[in-house]
């Protein structure tokens, strides 16, 4: 069933006490969680709070439009590519490509999927396999990449290279580390040379090997304790993604589907030029960060997720043959219901990965991918709207430009905005499961910091600098007094304090 | 060809002063066709430090990692040797030097290369913000700093 959003429904949460969890670890950028107990110490309302920065679209106003794609990286360090492509998608309708040369398009799919690899090694490698290796109890020193590289230096390794082989599709597509000029609207600015083409060729088949190896790993976790990895933050929503024309898995482009929590289609082969009327971008008084949902059904029935476990329950299939193979095994296991738990998202992001090494090898092995016709044209357009499945879902571009070619719109929907309301909803499963009482433990909060961690979130591309507080617990009386503090430090070091 | 000598300085150029990372590798590209005498120098970049960045250790005899530091400070900027360290930093998909040097110690069983941390104060870090003042000035100081690590790496 649709869980009832029940952060806006106490009657009386002044009276409630409340646990501050700021800002959540391992987690981009700065979140807080708050918990409202009743007098009974049980959990009675959840809210994670996501300081969002809603500065992107100043950012980008009043910019020439030919320099948005390359610009929009700045947004953020996590996934560039993402913002790079959903950008330079929506400025091909400004310039009037409506279909872009096959060698154009294959090499931005290249680095896309590039993208997607790296994004998914480093999520499920580093940032989530101390959850799924060790437990969500262990050691806090342990639970870390540097934890998992010590215990299980093979695991580590391939997921370095994994990630390292995906920053190498992109260098080479983009033409730089960092910072890519690589897309342009219209097409791409450079062809892939043979050379380039076989240096990435070498390593291609090593990937997806590693990539069934990772699948593997967590699909035995969830066969080996399927009531903790089936059901563990379950969100049972409704689920949208990118389809293709015949209903396949493609991150690049398609149509927009979404199936009901059932797994019953609501929509199929939307357009996304029509996204705006669709979703509605729902705001809440005590959030930054807005709750979009799907228009028709309004805010409470309306929300929805996004991401690998709404993608590979979305589509029909995937159009490789070893991730199809694993999307076929992923549904069999649900015995015909969805997957809700939020572990899914391992598993459906592993299946992914395993998806986009098999496509990167596929498209290294095109004829058209070392074709030297990399630009396209057509009549001027004065708005644009590009959509991409980003590593961690549905982001949307939506820019408006006039005759000086300046942007004077730009609307951004990004893939854990998507996700906010699912996430909130996750949050406070978890703190109902694990959640009881007055005492702040760290294995309860890291039970709490894994339920957010399997959106893998990116909360609004903060900056990194050295110094900030990594992670800070709160318990407020009914009264609003403090009664205990928990802080961990940037070495990991927790300490327990009364104020 | 690997060059002995690494400097990666990280942050993301649109965010105000978190561009202290970035500007201080523009500013030694340039004096770098002048000083003949600091040897073969790589500059990196990128928006935060990464696992694989452990790769980009291969090769050195010293590195000096650069950022900004958001720490309250009254000294334009801070520098140290650093050792590897079981990073636990809970910043996501941020690793710290020390951790990243761990992660190459794992993986390549032997020692990382000599590493120093150049951390250089900054103060905003909003987006599209321009460098501040006061981190101008910082990064200047921080400039000399780096000129003097890299004479005192040809001895």
């Amino acid at each position: 069933m649709m869980h009832q959003f029940e952060l806006e429904t106490a009657r009386n949460p002044e009276a409630l006490r409340r646990i501050v969890i700021e800002p959540v670890s391992r987690v981009e950028g700065h979140g807080k969680v708050t918990i409202l107990l009743d007098d009974d110490n049980k959990v009675h309302q959840v809210r994670l709070h996501i300081v969002e920065f809603r500065g992107f679209e100043k950012f980008i106003e009043g910019r020439p439009y030919w320099e948005v794609p390359v610009l929009v990286q700045r947004l953020c360090g996590i996934c560039p590519v993402s913002h790079h492509l959903a950008a330079s998608k929506a400025m091909d309708m400004i310039v009037g490509a409506a279909q872009l040369t096959p060698t154009a398009e294959k090499i931005r799919r290249l680095m896309h999927y590039g993208q997607m690899l790296q994004s998914h090694a480093l999520h499920f490698f580093h940032l989530s396999s101390p959850d799924l290796l060790f437990g969500f109890d262990s050691d806090v020193a342990q639970r870390n990449i540097v934890g998992v590289a010590a215990a299980n230096p093979d695991v580590a390794k391939k997921g370095v290279l994994l990630r390292k082989f995906g920053q190498e599709v992109i260098r080479v597509t983009s033409g730089k580390r960092v910072h890519g000029t690589g897309s342009v609207p219209g097409g791409v600015n450079k062809p892939l040379t043979p050379e380039e083409r076989d240096y990435l060729l070498k390593d291609a088949d090593q990937m997806v090997a590693w990539s069934v190896d990772a699948v593997r790993i967590i699909k035995q976790l969830h066969r080996a304790n399927p009531g903790l990895y089936d059901r563990f933050g379950e969100v049972e929503s409704t689920m949208m993604s990118l389809v293709d024309p015949s209903g396949d898995l493609d991150f690049y482009h398609g149509a927009l589907r979404a199936r009901d929590a059932a797994g019953e289609v609501m929509f199929d082969q939307v357009s996304y030029q029509g996204y705006h009327t669709l979703l509605t971008e729902g705001v809440k008084p005590w959030s930054y960060m807005k709750f979009p949902y799907i228009t028709a059904l309004g805010d409470e029935k309306g929300w929805y997720k996004v991401g690998p476990l709404a993608r590979i329950q979305n589509c029909d299939r995937i159009p490789t043959p070893q991730a199809e193979k694993e999307r076929l095994e992923f549904v069999a296991h649900g015995n015909g219901k969805p997957m809700h738990g939020s572990l899914g998202f391992h598993w459906a992001r592993m299946i992914e990965m395993l998806c986009a090494a098999e496509t990167i090898k596929t498209l290294l092995l095109d004829p058209d991918i070392t074709g030297a016709d990399i630009m396209t044209g057509g009549p001027r357009g004065y708005e644009g709207i590009g959509v991409i499945e980003a590593p961690r879902g549905t982001l949307f571009h939506h820019y408006r430009v006039d005759d000086d070619d300046l942007v004077t719109y730009a609307n951004l929907i990004v893939s854990t905005t998507n996700n906010n309301t699912a996430m909130n909803v996750a949050v406070r499963d978890v703190a109902r499961h694990y959640l009881d009482g007055r005492e702040l433990t760290e294995g309860l909060l890291n039970h709490i910091e894994v339920a957010i961690r399997c959106f893998d979130p990116c909360l609004s591309c903060a900056t990194h600098a050295l110094g900030k507080m990594p992670l800070e617990v709160e318990l407020l009386d009914a009264a609003g007094i403090l009664v205990d503090r928990m802080v961990k430090d940037e070495t990991g070091g927790v300490r327990q304090s009364l104020a | 060809m690997t060059a002995p000598t690494l400097i990666f300085g990280w942050g993301n150029p649109s965010r105000g002063d978190d561009a202290l990372g970035p500007l201080l590798l523009d500013r030694i590209e340039a004096l770098l066709p002048h000083h003949p005498e600091w040897g073969a120098v790589d500059l990196l970049t990128d928006f935060q430090l990464q696992v694989e960045h452990a790769l980009d250790l291969d090769g050195r005899t010293r590195v000096l990692f650069v950022d900004a530091s958001a720490r309250p400070d009254q000294s334009p900027f801070r520098a140290g040797r650093l050792e590897p360290a079981r990073d636990s930093s809970f910043t996501t998909h941020a690793l710290s030097p020390q951790g990243v040097m761990h992660v190459y110690e794992t993986m390549r069983a032997v020692p990382p290369p000599p590493c120093w941390l150049l951390a250089i104060a900054g103060e905003a870090f909003d987006l599209g913000t321009p460098l501040g003042r006061a981190a101008a000035a910082n990064l200047e100081a921080a400039v000399d700093w780096t000129a003097a690590w890299l004479e005192a790496g040809r001895r």
